[in-house]
């Protein structure tokens, strides 16, 4: 984890986002799919805290070597609007990369990446480093109209299917991610799922994992202070290994990446009564090369 | 002849390199900040508030922000005793900081517990006692608030302990001045002022609470007039208690403004929080105030305070850190 005050090579638009690259050399080598940065707000205005982005790509060689992409939303908020006006050659304090990656499967090659909106920007890097490793690619990508369907087109070169769900029917299918779960699933083959989405579809997904016993992994969001594991803020209750218990992990830390048949989804959201996690332990994607 | 410039504050026993330190709950548990600051250059680091069993804390989500602080509740999460002095502490202290040990507890027993586990480990400089939550013995919302149980509670650890120890006094209490000689009457090193306000954070569009235990206490900018008053207030009352200001430090200019009231030491908590080296930017912002000013010690800033200028008489200000 590296402090940079990274210089802002370029901004666009991509839908109803704006992507932005940084020169940020010494974050950009040590950047995995699945980590984020913590970028400070500018000063003399009602910010105190810095704000979370995934990282989209990170370019070690070639002509960008070097460079760091991340995908702000600017209908959030203060934060991602006044990120979302930040133009080229203006420096931003950014501390990064942050929070555990993707792993890879070693043995396992079918894998199914589904996202909404935002969401497929890590995923888009995890599918390039998945391909590299020779993986077949899957990917479900949705959002509420065309413009948040994430980089629809640019999916097609990663992925041996790519499925687009929308909730107006703009783009794609009309519905939502989950709606093409099941058959995406059989049609590709699929032995691993990666899942980011807005917390309750996450739920619905590591439910329909756990019934299918195909091992997952789920980046989540949840409020952060710091970005780095001082305040602990940003906890999610994820089952012990032997089940027993739960304790409250820093997403910022101990995630944002979590096997979500770990996670007590009931206990984190909220709106259920809490049930005691599964006792059969769903199989976890074994380690490749990658994180943790 | 002049002596050299240094910022090594002794607060009645325990000698810092800086008075700068980092607040309780802020600092991690000491693998965060590798890296990230010089951990040599920071005054101390509070732990977070440790409890004598394990608690898995408050309920999600746990942070809002606001225009001038933010909203926490983290229900104090914390391994507990034994696994944080086998573990954290020495982590902790491995990193080449200070550190001080905030403990918690629902009742006597227990403070004085933690104290006796404490007080004879040679990573614990110093003792600060959390005194904000319930107290399960006597059914009370605030167990420092009341007099009679801050006397119990500080006079137990302070026996006890071998070390400095510093009562943490609640924030949004009356009469701070009174708690502050209460703690220091029953063997308080010095004061810690104040622990964050009970706060509640909201969401008028999504007509929702922001906070997932519904209240949280207040942090940041917004509170530096509040610990102003109270370092204040207690220094001029209690002129040789060491006081450590706690609440809206951010800049050096913050600093030495608590350091004008009287302060001993701050603490630096929400920034740290934005800015990983804020303790050590604060207090090069001191250091600057102190060449600036030809004085050669924090504590030279103590009692320089003079009252208001008439407003348009403007006389040269010395210059800002
Ligand atoms: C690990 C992580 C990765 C993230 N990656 C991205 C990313 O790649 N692109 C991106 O655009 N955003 C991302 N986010 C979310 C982003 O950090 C927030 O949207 C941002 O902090 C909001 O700041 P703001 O000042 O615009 O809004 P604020 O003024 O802070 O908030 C506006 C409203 O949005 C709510 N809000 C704030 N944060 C979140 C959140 N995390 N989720 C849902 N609601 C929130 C607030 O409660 C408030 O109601 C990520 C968050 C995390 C924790
Ligand atoms: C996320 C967070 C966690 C905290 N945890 C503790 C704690 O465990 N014990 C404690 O005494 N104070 C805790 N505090 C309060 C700080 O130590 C400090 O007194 C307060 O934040 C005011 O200072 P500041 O404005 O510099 O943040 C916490 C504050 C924050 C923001």
């Amino acid at each position: 984890m590296k402090r940079a005050r990274a210089e802002i090579l370029s901004t666009r638009r991509v839908g109803a986002y704006r992507s932005i690259t940084l020169v940020a050399p010494e974050i950009a080598e040590r950047s995995r799919p699945g980590q984020f940065l913590a970028i400070a707000m500018p000063e003399g205005r009602a910010f105190i805290l810095r704000r979370h982005f995934s990282i989209h790509q990170a370019s070690r060689h070639g002509g960008w070597a070097g460079t760091l992409e991340f995908v702000v939303d600017p209908s959030v908020g203060a934060g991602t609007g006044w990120l979302a006006g930040a133009g080229a050659h203006e420096f931003l304090d950014v501390i990064g990369p942050l929070g555990k990656a993707f792993s890879y499967p070693k043995r396992l090659t079918n894998c199914l990446l589904l996202a909404e909106g935002r969401g497929a920007a890590s995923l888009f890097f995890l599918a390039q480093e998945l391909v590299a490793r020779h993986k077949r690619v899957d990917m479900i990508l949705g959002g509420r109209t065309l413009e948040s369907v994430f980089k629809p087109v640019d999916a097609k070169r990663l992925s041996q299917t790519v499925v687009v769900m929308t909730a107006d029917g703009s783009l794609g299918e009309r519905g939502g991610i989950l709606d093409a779960l099941p058959d995406a699933v059989a049609r590709a083959d699929a032995e691993v799922v990666y899942a980011v989405a807005p917390a309750p579809t996450l739920r619905s997904i590591a439910a329909f994992c756990r019934e299918h016993r195909l091992p997952a992994q789920v980046a989540i969001e949840e409020r952060m202070g710091c970005g780095f594991g001082l305040c602990n803020t940003c906890v999610v209750p994820v089952a012990t290994k032997d089940r027993s218990a739960y304790e409250n992990l820093r997403a910022c830390v101990d995630g944002p990446v979590f096997d979500p048949s770990r996670i007590l989804w009931d206990r984190w959201l909220g709106e259920l009564p809490i049930v005691p996690p599964t006792a059969e332990p769903v199989p976890a994607i074994p380690h490749g090369g990658g994180e943790p | 002849m002049t002596a050299a410039r240094s910022l090594v504050v002794d607060l009645g026993g325990i000698v810092l390199p800086t008075p700068v330190m980092i607040a309780a709950g802020c600092g991690g548990t000491g693998r965060e900040l590798v890296g990230l600051v010089d951990l040599r250059r920071v005054g101390a680091i509070v732990s977070r508030t440790i409890t004598v069993t394990e608690r898995v804390g408050a309920d999600m989500p746990r942070i809002a922000e606001s225009p001038a602080g933010i909203v926490w509740e983290t229900g104090l999460q914390n391994p507990g005793l034994d696994p944080f002095v086998s573990g954290e502490l020495l982590r902790l202290a491995r990193g080449g900081a200070r550190i001080v040990v905030s403990i918690g507890g629902g009742s006597l027993e227990e403070y004085v517990h933690m104290t006796s586990v404490l007080q004879g480990r040679p990573e614990v400089a110093a003792i600060e006692i959390h005194l904000s939550g319930r107290d399960d013995e006597l059914d009370r919302d605030v167990l420092g608030a009341h007099p009679d149980r801050l006397n119990e509670i500080v006079g137990a650890v302070a026996r006890m302990s071998l070390v400095p120890v510093f009562a943490k006094l609640p924030g949004g209490c009356d009469d701070v001045v009174g708690l502050a000689r209460t703690a220091v009457r029953a063997g308080a090193t010095g004061v810690t002022l104040l622990a964050s306000p009970p706060a509640l954070g909201l969401d008028a569009t999504r007509e929702r609470l922001r906070i997932g235990t519904v209240s949280g206490w207040l942090s940041g900018p917004a509170l530096k007039p509040i610990t102003l008053r109270a370092v204040f207030d207690v220094a001029q009352a209690l002129p040789d208690v060491p006081v450590i200001a706690s609440g809206g430090v951010r800049t050096g200019e913050d600093a030495v403004e608590c350091l004008l009231a009287g302060a001993w030491a701050v603490q630096v908590g929400t920034a740290t929080l934005t800015d990983p080296a804020a303790a050590v930017t604060v207090a090069q912002g001191i250091v600057r105030r102190l060449n600036a000013a030809g004085l050669t010690s924090p504590a030279g800033l103590r009692g320089r305070l003079r009252p208001p200028e008439p407003t348009g008489a403007e006389s040269h200000p010395v210059s800002t850190p």
